[in-house]
């Protein structure tokens, strides 16, 4: 369960957004929706502990993240705006080196059946500059659902992606809850997810 | 999948920037010829006078190792940085610190390593016996991996700052001087006849001291960096 109380974010002297909480038990997603610079991105950034909230707390199953440190980020996956790519690198060795350092090892088969299930087992071989943004967020689909972390803090999960994308991502998406995996998503998209689940916090100053 | 254990993370994040640097061959060749370059423009510049080129050989030959290090400095967090796989490091359950050693370790290989092996080249130019190319290797086998080391910190620290170059160098710059003096200064003793045991045994000493703390502090200063 992922839990947040009281959370604001301040940007030097502005601040962007006070008093945001919410709680989501397993199989729960929440939507994040705000308008431009409304601060969507620095709440998923705190969500994940990467910067520390200026008032409020952040719990995952009842305890503080900042206290549970390794054991919270070991079940955490998190996917910026940006998908975190090596250039040079092919999408197989991409995802090697992702899995790797979250301290997993995956053999070639797992990642070939990864990259298969995006749609990209043609191109795995083939370095990530020449890819378009969408394959590129391919890629982070798969990395994203590779490694099976419970918690997905996901930044724009379907920008620049096709409708056959935006299919998958939705199946992958409804697979993580239905097992019991929670999510924090934004978008300006809808996303055709379980609406029984679903949480809505609209983040405005 | 099988959960792996640190060891494996700081193993994957070497190779990974291996594989980089040897997909950019350029910015390893860049770092090389500058040393190159600039160690052998002084023989010329000065002339052909053996005794004066035996003097200034070590400090010439060690202050173009370090300012070729210098070089490639700013190259070593940003790159990560801007495509968002140094949040992905961040985000890791496995220790930052010892991700953040293996990248100063990958740093070096591409980097510092090259400049020991070319070293002992550039010193036949400036008419170093043997015994003085070999105290030149030593000090610069362990001078070297000190630059990066307390370079990360340096370049850490400035990470996403505007005009960072200019300043990595004023941080780092200070902070290299230990490692100038008692590098330069042991291949000076082993000519002079001297010996150099006291100024490598510095420079070790030092070289410890920065492999336990640099890589906590790099650490720490990206994680201010992330925020």
């Amino acid at each position: 369960m992922l839990q947040a109380t009281g959370l604001s974010c301040a940007r030097g002297e502005r601040e962007l957004f006070a008093g945001v909480g919410f709680s989501l038990p397993a199989g729960a997603w929440l939507h994040v929706t705000g308008n431009n610079g409304a601060g969507k991105t620095s709440l998923l950034r705190m969500l994940c502990g990467l910067s520390p909230p200026a008032a409020g707390s952040i719990s995952w199953n009842g305890e503080p993240i900042r206290e549970l440190g390794d054991s919270y980020r070991a079940e955490l996956c998190y996917l910026g705006h940006q998908t975190p790519l090596k250039e040079d690198l092919t999408a197989s060795e991409n995802l090697r080196a992702a899995a790797a350092i979250k301290g997993r090892v995956l053999d070639t088969a797992a990642i070939a059946r990864a990259l298969e299930r995006v749609e990209l087992g043609g191109i795995a071989e083939l370095p990530v500059r020449y890819l378009s943004q969408g394959q590129k967020r391919r890629v982070g689909l798969a990395q994203m659902t590779m490694t099976g972390e419970p918690l997905w803090v996901l930044d724009e999960p379907l920008a620049a992606l096709d409708a056959a994308a935006v299919a998958l991502f939705t199946q992958a998406m409804a697979q993580h809850l239905a097992s019991g995996g929670i999510a924090v998503l934004t978008g300006h998209h809808e996303f055709a997810l379980p609406l029984d689940t679903r949480q809505h916090l609209r983040i405005a100053a | 999948m099988e959960p792996a254990n640190a060891g494996a993370a700081v193993f994957a994040v070497v190779r990974r920037d291996l594989l980089l640097a040897a997909r950019r061959k350029s910015e390893v060749l860049t770092v090389l010829f500058f040393f190159v370059i600039v160690a052998s423009l002084f023989p010329l510049g000065i002339g052909a006078e053996p005794a004066l080129l035996r003097s200034i050989a070590p400090g010439v030959l060690w202050v173009g190792a370090l300012l070729a290090s210098m070089l490639a400095l700013n190259r070593m967090f940003a790159q990560d940085y801007a495509d968002g796989t140094l949040e992905q490091m961040a985000l890791s359950p496995q220790p930052f610190a010892l991700m953040t050693a293996g990248k100063i370790a990958a740093h070096w290989l591409v980097s510092g390593l090259p400049l020991v092996l070319v070293a002992p080249v550039l010193g036949l130019q400036f008419d170093l016996d043997q015994r003085a190319l070999g105290v030149l290797m030593l000090s610069l086998l362990m001078g070297t991996p000190l630059l990066s080391l307390v370079g990360a910190i340096g370049a850490a620290l400035t990470l996403g700052v505007r005009g960072s170059g200019l300043l990595v160098s004023l941080l780092t710059l200070p902070l290299y001087i230990p490692a100038l003096v008692f590098g330069a200064g042991s291949v000076e003793a082993e000519i002079s006849g001297l010996g150099a045991g006291a100024n490598l045994s510095l420079l070790a000493a030092l070289l410890v001291l920065a492999l336990f703390f640099a890589p906590w502090a790099t650490a720490a200063a990206l994680r201010i960096a992330l925020e």
